[in-house]
């Protein structure tokens, strides 16, 4: 029954490879362009009725690609009777919509896109219907929601274009979303994402608990995709894409995927009550619906749209009936329908075309002008109306027939009457096109001249009329395919079917004529109805919908702009509270071992240090305001750490400490001469009052921890470190050996960081430098909230003597720093101290002008010998930072090992003095321009001259 | 040992200096070895990621034996991280150096090198407080390239940026403090060893150290509460810096699915369930944040960054779940994502050098509108997860992978329907950006935004963007498309990469296992 | 002596926390300040307290000392957040002469960049 054949995927991909083509021939011009876009339609269209016979002998043909096996998800065809409909009707059409653009678009229309669009279109929609796998399905379904909205809004400029996409994407693609999720289900209840296979399992889908869940997701996808009632508007609207567009998507194929998808899953999903009440009764409100408001729409395009929406609802309504008979009828109706309406579509489009205007109001009498589309118009019509002996009037009747004998939660007539009532209004809205547009006197007024165009605009339109009469006049033609579809649709039960033009007296047949009478009596009494039609109040479902649209946008903005508003302060309030609740939460999740330790006691001299400690830190935060008093204080607090780090043996620690405190608050002082001097007060007291319960909440949880840790003790790996330093690392301060042999990575980074600081710092001062900030520095007089004597005499000597003494302890320290507290780090951070001195007492300019070495080559070799001593270690076939003590075990050892761990240490040295002292060169930038004087002597022995001499120089 | 393993951190640790130092002046000689290195970077990232795909590599730095020295591991996740890294890294220089940005302010190439040797240390360390020295040294990079060629704004935006991760940083140290005072080892292999052995009643501070290191990496990631410095931060950068960028929230990502895994991973009674049943909901609200701000906000950069948020907590939501399966997916979309942010970031570069602005109204219709219109809708596509690109597929394999009754119903709408606000987001500002302005009579907006060089007629045309200047951005496309294609194979190195990281008993013997050589 | 050490590392970080709460830049800096010397202290506590056991291996035999490592990572430590602080004294002051304005809020709902000065022409 099945066989696999590699050709259904060319036929599947040939759009897609298409859609390239029309974007290069167009420079070739348009006849070329729509020849060109031909070609790929073409092609798959006989390679797929190649394909036809077999399948009408009831043969599957299947093909398969591996794509993403994980998730189950492949990319597999196949083509049976529903499939070869489809396929057919997409590219069949697709091809007469090519040929009729060519000639609908005007010239400045670009045409090359349009083609492109029309053909990833095409590739989107053959792609569902020939999917075998529903998660393919639905990338092919996202697609035609995509196409559709380029294509929709292909006339730019056109806001009711670009609305009508942004509608139409919102809907449909919307409830492609919800669809995921019912496939994603129906595969999981399946055990398989291969349609096939889902298919075969229908009963065990109805039987499982997530039946519901899934049929409901997934009609949403099929009602959005086929405008079903509630969801109907976005369709009218759509109608702002061109004609072509209009008739190819809107009313042939796009709208009917969801018609598609429900005959498709059919057998998965229909016959239950949940399936009857929710497809049948949303069908059958949305065919009323549609139809009525059709029958009062004056623009041509949006009346042909409403009546669309009413033979959607009529198709889905028939689906939902669940019973085989209804199902070929929904397949024999779907024919009918695409030829009549694609007919009428292109019928609207070239009366616009030729009259310039769509609006029935301004038409009528167009029958003599226009004698060849007025018959192809009225032809279609009539079909749509359903009048005998043309192939509306078939597939109304085997509608209506199974509506006679269906009934609705017990009532028998209410499926009946309603009906006949659709049918009523359908052959209403049909006769008015027919009476409105055609008939009645020749009026002069026109927009333009009216008359037939051109044969290739109307050769398609007619091509489908003759089908309509054709199937009308000799239903058994349409029979074989119809049969095979819809037996892919019930899954092989089938009643056997004769479609013919006679059934005898049936119900049925008084239905339609109670329709067509009453029609007829409803056009002739249009005038007054339509004057209640406009009194009627009535939901306008664009005007709802965009309100809820516009409502979504305010609230999102609302919510962005007031949570994403540049408040750091309460980004950072959130911060700290959200990170001490999760703490306490975390915390009380878990218990503790008992205490371990015994405390340690707490001599006077402590308690005191740690009273100034909290008196500082408290003065700090109510002084904070006065900035020069909080840096002093806060220098207070570095050096209570600093003798805490002494009396808690850490050496290394506390002179690093202090020496990168004097650093800081220098380089800070420097900056505040630029900045405010003090902060005033802004936040109210209940903000206040906020933060500190934060701050404190915060502050308490961080004791708790550290004094619960203090209390226990842990076996660490520090042991290792102890033991392995003097003999593998070579040196007898562990802490040293810890930072440039085993943990030197960290060192490495460390140094490389502050190399960066450098760099940004002084990027951000070109930045400054070159920008407004620049000005404003040169104008603001600094000078004055300076003292007068900037350059004491004492200090300008004492730091000159204290400069090369301040060298000797650096390297001193630098040198020992193996084996004793000091380090590359600390000797870097003594030296760049003493020249700060310098740059204190003497003024930036004039050390500015004896500064010898460049600060970005000085942290640049920093970081680079770091790095290149760390790759030494390759040299001798050792990982990366291996300190050269372990290579050999021969005398002169001492001096080898030396060698690369001091080397190491020499990187650190000349990266934190080159950084340290290029942050302050950089500030020394910004004091030039502040207007600070250069200093011609080598030291200023007669302060009083400065002030003069600046304000010469300003 | 394989000495290649260090190799992506020290070129550029010695490539920065080199050109930062040396050839600061000659901007010319400085792209040549910025975009070298970058290569040649890429080619070392390459060729570790086919050795991963063997078994875990560890290097022992300094020969130390580990837990007491430092080690570099390469797995399978490192590695794809490096090579994800290394080649947003050439795509993004490209554009920076085609469109000269590099040369509005100064430093950038070094910076931008010491950012690639802070991203991919991190990505390789396998020692948790020298993950803090890396996330620092990629920290100060970004500041730095952050308010490259400064201005008002971005000098502000910068400021605030630099808080945020200066406090991040401290909560970091603290959290290492507690973590080191109860288990005594810094290795993390060693730390996943200790974690099983402490009970859950001694369990009080493991936990919270935990919980912190998740608001950590949180911050990094920009996971509700506190994304909030994202949005202004992305919005400001300079956007090919912002396109690089896209990595940086991954590292966060990268982190937490590092941790949280191996040491307080699944298993361990000590922190059971701690991390996950605190990301999930943390991700739902990521996910709300990001739809909402994509539809409410005024611009195009930030709603950019804000789609990266809402991307952030879908792949926070299946990271979640801490399972082989939702990590597989997570992984694919991490993937995905990084290269959907890129290539929006660099796309709007040329859009709003072309317009004058990135402010979402309608103005002139620019020189190659439609090109840009183009590319836009094609890399809004793979950020909203629609086909055909692989945003679709990671967000199908993410829903597939969260199955769990607990989470089925929050996750599944979150992710469906935050994919919703952010199409109608991005159809929304492609239509007024690329629509719209088709019909903007230029002589009149010549009026309303003067001064501005927005358009046609409306001040002096800008030069129409060179094909070097538009190809980075066609390249990150083109990736998500490659990633499509070949989802199959690339998800079966996934598989093996989440099953490897779920491993944990493999991972501690391949680092403690086999000692240095001492 | 572990309450005081404890209740330092406490009174510091709160002292920080509610500084950086502040509004102006300068606070900010302070508080960072402050969290930083917390955060090392805690870090270097981490270790235990000991007294009078530098990690100095002496020369005479056997001696006990106190935990060397957490030492090391406070160093790396207080030297990282030395350059941190360093560029974020740089950029507040990059920042308020930008604009005269040293607050760390930014006013307006307006994510985006300001054309004129964030976005400079080529």
């Amino acid at each position: 029954m099945t066989e696999s054949d590699y050709s259904l995927i060319v036929i599947a991909l040939l759009p897609f490879v298409g859609a390239l083509v029309p974007g290069l021939m167009i420079r070739a011009g348009r006849n070329a362009c729509a020849m060109f876009t031909a070609v790929p339609t073409v092609l798959a269209l006989t390679m797929l009725l190649l394909h036809a016979p077999a399948v009408l002998q009831g043969e599957v043909i299947t093909a398969e690609l591996r794509w993403l096996p994980q998730l189950g998800l492949s990319a597999a065809f196949f083509l049976d009777g529903l499939g070869l409909l489809f396929a057919g009707m997409i590219l069949g059409v697709g091809l007469l919509i090519t040929l009729y653009a060519r000639f609908y678009l005007s010239g400045e229309d670009p045409m090359g896109q349009f083609y492109t669009y029309l053909l990833l279109f095409q590739g989107a929609m053959l792609g569902i219907v020939l999917s075998d796998n529903i998660l393919l399905l639905l990338v092919f379904w996202e697609l035609t929601s995509l196409s559709s909205f380029l294509l929709i809004g292909y006339w730019k400029h056109l806001p009711e274009g670009r609305q009508g996409a942004r509608m139409a994407l919102a809907v449909t693609g919307g409830g492609g979303l919800a669809m995921i999720g019912g496939m994603l289900i129906l595969g999981d209840i399946a055990g398989s994402y291969n349609l096939t296979d889902i298919l075969a399992a229908g009963d065990q889908i109805r039987a499982s608990e997530w039946y519901l869940p899934a049929l409901i997701l997934i009609l949403l996808g099929a009602f959005t995709k086929s405008a079903q009632f509630p969801f109907h508007f976005w369709l009218p609207h759509a109608m702002a894409a061109p004609t072509p567009v209009s008739a190819y998507l809107h009313s042939a194929t796009m709208v009917k995927a969801g018609v598609f998808l429900m005959a498709r899953m059919w057998p998965a999903l229909a016959g239950t009550d949940a399936w009857f009440y929710i497809v049948s009764s949303i069908g059958l409100i949305t065919m009323i619906l549609g139809a009525l408001i059709a029958l009062f729409k004056d623009d041509l395009k949006a009346l042909l749209a409403y009546s669309t929406v009413s033979h959607l609802g009529l198709l889905t309504m028939l689906l939902g009936f669940g019973t085989p008979m209804a199902a070929v009828a929904a397949v024999f109706h779907i024919i009918n329908h695409l030829t009549f309406k694609a007919a009428l579509f292109m019928t609207a489009g070239i009366i616009d075309h030729e009259t310039h205007t769509r609006d029935i109001k301004r038409l009528g009498g167009l029958r003599k002008l226009m004698p060849l589309t007025f018959t192809i118009g009225t032809l279609a019509a009539l079909s749509m109306a359903g009048i005998p002996l043309l192939n509306g009037f078939l597939s109304k009747e085997m509608m209506l027939e199974e509506a006679a004998h269906t009934a609705w939660a017990g009532s028998v007539y209410a499926v009946p009457v309603l009906a006949t009532l659709g049918a009523l209004l359908s052959v209403a809205y049909s006769l008015r096109f027919v009476a409105h547009v055609f008939l009645g006197p020749v009026r002069d007024d026109y927009p333009a001249k009216p008359h037939d165009p051109p044969f290739g605009m109307w050769a398609a339109p007619a091509l489908l009329v003759v089908l309509v009469v054709g199937i009308g006049v000799l239903p058994h033609l349409a029979q074989p395919l119809v049969v095979t579809a819809a037996g892919a649709v019930t899954g092989g039960v089938l009643p056997d079917i004769h479609l013919k033009i006679w059934h005898g007296v049936t119900p049925a047949l008084y239905m339609s004529g109670i329709a067509v009478l009453g029609g007829a009596v409803l056009l002739a009494m249009h005038a007054p109805l339509d004057r209640v039609w406009a009194a009627l109040p009535r939901p306008e479902a664009k005007v709802i919908f965009d309100r809820l649209f516009a409502a979504l946008a305010g609230v999102s903005r609302r919510i962005t702009e007031a949570t994403h508003d540049g408040a750091m302060s309460r980004y950072l309030a959130i911060f700290v509270a959200a990170t001490t609740g999760l703490g306490a939460v975390a915390w009380r999740g878990g218990g503790l071992p008992p205490p371990t330790r015994e405390l340690l006691p707490i001599p006077p001299l402590v308690a005191i240090g740690w009273l100034l400690l909290v008196v500082a830190a408290g003065s700090v935060v109510l002084l904070h305001r006065q900035r020069f008093l909080a840096l002093v204080v806060i220098s207070v607090i570095g050096l209570m750490i600093s003798v805490g780090f002494v009396y808690l043996s850490a050496p290394d620690l506390a002179l690093t400490q202090i020496s990168v405190e004097t650093v800081t608050i220098l380089l800070l002082l420097l900056a505040l001469h630029y900045m405010p001097k003090t902060s005033p007060v802004e936040s109210s007291v209940a903000r206040r009052l906020r933060d500190a319960v934060i701050a404190v909440a915060a502050g308490a949880g961080v004791s708790a921890l550290a004094y619960t840790f203090l209390l226990r003790d842990t076996e660490t790996i520090s042991q290792y470190h102890l033991d392995n330093s003097y003999s593998g690392g070579g040196g007898s301060n562990v802490v040293n050996v810890i930072l440039v042999d085993f943990r030197g990575y960290d060192t490495y980074g460390e140094i490389i960081v502050l190399g960066i600081a450098g760099l940004v710092i002084y990027a951000i001062l070109e930045a400054l430098l070159n920008g407004p900030a620049a000005r404003k520095l040169r104008n603001a007089g600094y000078n004055s909230t300076l003292s007068r004597d900037r350059h004491p005499l004492m200090v300008v000597i004492a730091t000159r003597v204290m400069m090369p003494v301040a060298v000797i302890v650096g390297a001193y320290i630098f040198l020992r720093g193996h084996n004793q507290p000091g380090g590359g780090f600390i000797a870097g951070l003594v030296i760049s101290i003493a020249l700060l001195m310098q740059y204190m007492a003497s003024g930036f300019a004039w050390t500015e002008r004896r500064q010898r070495v460049d600060y970005h080559v000085l942290i640049g070799w920093g970081v680079v010998i770091a790095g290149l001593t760390g790759a030494g270690a390759w040299l001798g076939g050792r990982p990366f930072l291996t300190s050269g003590y372990d290579h050999y075990h021969i005398p002169p050892i001492e001096e080898f090992e030396l060698a690369t761990a001091a080397l190491f240490d020499t990187g650190v040295l000349l990266a934190v003095l080159g950084a340290v002292m290029l942050m302050l060169h950089s500030l020394s930038r910004i004091a030039r321009y502040a207007g600070e004087t250069v200093n011609p002597e080598p030291m200023d022995y007669d302060p009083s001259v400065r002030p003069m001499v600046a304000g010469k120089e300003e | 040992m394989n000495h290649w393993i260090i190799a992506p951190v020290v070129l550029p640790a010695l490539l920065a200096p080199i050109i930062g130092f040396v050839m600061r002046y000659d901007i010319v000689l400085a792209r040549t070895a910025s975009l070298a290195g970058s290569a040649a970077l890429l080619a070392i990232a390459i060729g570790l990621f086919v050795v991963a795909g063997g078994e875990t590599q560890v290097y022992y730095l300094g020969n130390w034996p580990a837990p007491f020295g430092i080690v570099l591991v390469l797995d399978r996740l490192s590695a794809l991280m490096v090579l994800i890294a290394a080649l947003l890294a050439l795509v993004v220089l490209v554009h920076a150096v085609a469109t000269g940005w590099d040369n509005r302010g100064r430093h950038f190439h070094a910076l931008f090198q010491f950012q690639m040797m802070g991203i991919v240390g991190a990505f390789l360390t396998g020692d948790i407080f020298n993950l803090f020295v890396f996330f620092e040294i990629l920290l100060i990079a970004s500041y730095g390239l952050m308010i490259h060629s400064g201005g008002r704004a971005r000098m502000r935006a910068g400021l605030q940026y630099v808080v945020m991760n200066l406090a991040g940083s401290t909560l970091f140290l603290f959290a290492l403090g507690v973590l080191y005072s109860t288990t005594g080892t810094l290795n993390i292999a060693d730390l996943a060893v200790r974690l099983q052995e402490i009970p859950p009643e001694e369990a009080a501070l493991v936990r919270v150290a935990a919980m912190l290191l998740m608001i950590v990496f949180a911050l990094k990631a920009a996971l509700f509460p506190v994304q909030f410095w994202l949005p202004r931060t992305y919005a400001n950068a300079p956007a090919p810096v912002a396109a690089l960028f896209a990595i940086m929230t991954k590292v966060g990502v990268y982190a937490i699915l590092r941790v949280h895994t191996l040491i307080f991973g699944p298993g361990v009674e000590a922190t059971e369930g701690l991390a996950g049943d605190w990301l999930f909901p943390a991700a739902i609200l990521t996910i709300a944040v990001g739809g909402f701000g994509v539809l409410g906000t005024r611009r195009l950069m930030p709603l950019i960054a804000f789609s990266v948020i809402g991307s952030v907590g879908t792949l926070m939501t299946a990271v979640s779940a801490f399972s082989p399966d939702a990590t597989t997916a997570a992984l694919y979309y991490l993937v995905h994502s990084t290269f959907a942010a890129a290539a929006l970031f660099l796309i709007a570069d040329l859009v709003t050098r072309a317009r004058g602005s990135d402010a979402l109204t309608a103005r002139p219709a620019t020189v190659q509108n439609g090109l840009f219109a183009a590319l836009f809708f094609a890399a809004a596509i793979g950020a909203a997860g629609m086909p055909p690109l692989s945003g679709f597929l990671g967000k199908l394999l993410i829903l597939d992978a969260l199955r769990d009754p607990s989470m089925i119903g929050w996750a599944w709408s979150a992710v469906l329907i935050g994919s919703l606000m952010t199409i109608l987001g991005f159809a929304r500002a492609g239509s007024t950006l690329f629509w719209k302005s088709t019909a903007v009579d230029s002589g009149d907006a010549q009026d309303r935004n003067t001064g501005q060089n927005a358009g046609q007629n409306a001040g002096p045309t800008p030069a129409p963007a060179r094909a070097i200047e538009i190809a980075p951005a066609m390249a990150a496309i083109g990736i998500l498309a490659i990633i499509t294609v070949l989802a199959g194979p690339l998800s079966d190195y996934l598989e093996g990469t989440a099953g490897q990281l779920f491993n944990r008993e493999g991972y501690v013997t391949s680092v403690l296992g086999t000692g240095g050589e001492e | 002596m572990e309450i005081v050490i404890a209740s330092s590392v406490g009174v510091l970080t709160a002292a920080g926390i509610y500084l950086i709460l502040r509004l102006r830049a300068f606070a900010t800096i302070l508080g960072l300040a402050l969290l930083s010397y917390a955060v090392n202290v805690f870090l270097f506590a981490s270790g235990r307290l000991a007294i009078n056991l530098p990690p100095i291996l002496s020369p005479y035999g056997e001696a006990s000392y106190t935990d060397p490592l957490p030492q090391a990572l406070v160093l790396t430590a207080i030297v990282i957040s030395f350059g941190m602080t360093a560029v974020l004294v740089m950029v507040a002051l990059g920042a308020y002469l930008e604009t005269d304005d040293d607050r760390l809020d930014i006013d307006g709902t307006d994510q985006g960049r300001n054309d004129k000065n964030g976005d400079k022409a080529p």
